[in-house]
């Protein structure tokens, strides 16, 4: 359905299709001013409601431990404690976590990358009896919530053996339908006749997935591999089931047991907090366009 | 494709070379789908089909399994641990969703004029859903915190003397997860609103504005209804995602205090994972899957009509 050649990319605001509220006539540019103001005025205030509880996270991990509770509440630390960050390193598991999370990420994100574009382009562009019907199935499971067929599933998986071992989460986390159908949206928007016109030429269908797809589809990669990246470091309720062994532990469920463990030490709490989330905001700071697109997309009936 | 050869006797070279080239595309074609396919059919389509046939046994963990027909959930009428948990589960729904709704949606509005700063903004809002449910939970746990805790003391500057003790009460629980589940997804349905209104012509706006409709009219009659697969496809989602709420829950208050916010996923958990009694946290689970699959029906019912 979706007719563009390209990403159906968020227009910068107010280029396209200029909001409501754009003044255009004179009756308009009267209200123009005091809108825009009170505009502002809730932007600023929803800004601020969406990121203090971050900016409060770091001001606490440079906190001593009694000043996190403070009263009234300081935002930025006389001193800051910089030691946090060199202390949370000697006293908890943190780089063993981290690393099991990077093997973690790496693996899942690789092979839903390629499942999920390969199988993307059998349902957009080969032809097999079922393949509609299949691809509704497909749909149709992405509205069933895991945690309804979880039990099933780690019953399965306790039968072969996978629990607590880390290939248990990758099973989990690298076939889900929902990278199929962001690469089969994407894959629609490049024209049959590119794929004909490659046939003809003598290519082979691998051939045509590799030679023309791949390269066409990058954009859509990186926001599928940003996505699943993304998922799978934050990812709590996988590891939780599965990894029972202090030593495959994500970064998430350590810092769980760090904060039962030292629950008075808020200030080294926010530290490890901190910690975890600092990858995430790297990595979706320099690839936001790529998460833009990819939900943009995720959220166009096809 | 539709090319036959006119008038020609059936069988001939030319035939058979086309029928044994849409077998081979159909075969290269399934050889696409397959390796995501066993991975989907084995660990998604498998345990679903699986669960309705644990949900009537009493299987666990040492036990064999053994049909024992509907009396999983017969028992789940009498129980109250799961009436409580599937209150609780409509109860965040019911909150969760038209605050998330209508937050995403207004700041979706907002974002799509000429402002400066939008940009940031738009970063800004979807960061809390790309940061981990654990230390997203961990840090509003401390801001919740009863005494001193810098949301209570930023309520105690408006005047509330007798602040709410939050995750630590079991009235104030509820509203505590609501909040933030509220601020950690509006983000994520503020792009789709903001994909969704890019498709909005504008001159239906412009036609609008001229025939005197003011920026209400123009919303209720303009906006709206060019909004709504978007806004289909957002309830949908939201709705799903409510019912199936458990990280945040599980993260911030565990259920507690009480049984204040058990929500229906992460009973399934306890029963299942915890106490290993598969077939009746299967029965649970069958519970959710029908609750999804009925909103999502129905929803699409009522989309359906009001698009005839």
């Amino acid at each position: 359905m979706a007719a563009p050649h390209t990403l159906p990319a968020l227009a910068e605001p107010g280029t396209v299709g200029a909001g409501p509220a754009e003044p255009s006539d004179r009756r308009g540019t009267r209200f123009a001013a005091p809108g825009r103001i009170l505009g502002y005025a809730v932007l600023v205030v929803a800004a601020a409601g969406l990121l203090l509880p971050f900016f409060w996270m770091v001001s606490s991990s440079l906190k001593t431990d009694n000043a996190v509770f403070s009263i009234p509440v300081t935002w930025f630390p006389d001193s800051p404690q910089w030691a946090n960050y060199v202390e949370i390193w000697r006293i908890s598991d943190m780089l063993v976590w981290l690393k099991n999370t990077v093997f973690l990420s790496v693996v899942v994100t690789a092979l839903q990358l390629f499942t999920g574009s390969f199988a993307a382009y059998g349902f957009a562009k080969a032809r097999f009896p079922g393949r509609n019907l299949l691809f509704l199935v497909y749909i149709g499971t992405i509205a069933v919530p895991w945690q309804a067929y979880m039990i099933p599933q780690f019953i399965m998986m306790s039968e072969v053996g996978l629990t607590n071992t880390p290939w248990a989460v990758i099973a989990l986390q690298a076939f889900s339908a929902f990278g199929v159908f962001l690469m089969r949206q994407y894959y629609m928007t490049i024209p049959d006749e590119l794929c004909e016109a490659a046939r003809v030429d003598g290519l082979s269908e691998y051939g045509i997935y590799f030679r023309i797809m791949l390269p066409l589809s990058v954009p859509a990669l990186a926001s599928l591999a940003l996505l699943t990246f993304v998922t799978t470091w934050n990812d709590y309720l996988g590891p939780l089931i599965y990894l029972r062994d202090p030593d495959l532990w994500t970064i998430q469920l350590g810092l769980k047991s760090f904060v039962s463990e030292y629950s008075a030490e808020h200030a080294l709490i926010m530290t490890g907090s901190v910690l975890s989330v600092v990858p995430i905001a790297v990595v979706f700071l320099l690839g936001q366009k790529y998460f833009v697109q990819g939900v943009a997309t995720s959220g166009l009936k096809g | 494709m539709s090319t036959t050869t006119v008038g020609g006797p059936r069988n001939t070279a030319a035939d058979r070379t086309k029928r044994w080239y849409r077998a081979r595309r159909s075969l290269q074609g399934v050889s696409f789908v397959l390796p995501n396919f066993l991975g989907f059919g084995l660990l998604t389509l498998g345990p679903v089909v699986a669960l309705f046939y644990i949900s009537f046994t009493n299987w666990n963990v040492f036990g064999k399994a053994k049909w024992i027909g509907l009396d999983n959930f017969t028992r789940l009428l009498g129980d109250a641990s799961f009436h409580r948990a599937l209150l609780n589960t409509l109860y965040y729904s019911a909150f969760h969703i038209p605050l998330t709704l209508a937050l995403s949606l207004g700041l979706a509005l907002l974002l799509n004029r000429k402002l400066r700063g939008v940009q940031f903004f738009r970063t800004a809002a979807f960061f809390p859903y790309v940061t981990s449910i654990v230390a997203i939970a961990i840090a509003w746990n401390l801001l919740f915190s009863r005494d001193a805790g810098p949301i209570n003391q930023i309520l105690g500057l408006f005047g509330v003397d007798d602040p709410p003790g939050w995750t630590a009460s079991s009235t104030w629980a509820m509203p505590a997860v609501i909040i933030v589940g509220v601020w950690r997804e509006m983000g994520y349905y503020m792009l789709l609103f903001l994909a969704g209104l890019q498709t909005v012509p504008p001159e239906l706006h412009e036609a609008a504005r001229i025939d005197g409709a003011n920026a209400w009219q123009r919303f209720r009659n303009v906006t709206l209804p060019c909004l709504r697969p978007t806004t289909f496809f957002v309830t949908v989602m939201l709705t799903i995602g409510s019912f199936k709420v458990f990280d945040l829950i599980l993260v911030m208050t565990n259920g507690g205090p009480g049984q204040s916010t058990l929500v229906l996923s992460q009973y399934i958990y306890q029963k299942g994972l915890v106490e290993n009694r598969f077939g009746y946290a299967s029965a649970i689970s069958v519970v959710l899957f029908a609750l999804c699959m009925l909103v999502t029906v129905v929803q699409f019912a009522v989309n359906r009509r009001r698009n005839a």
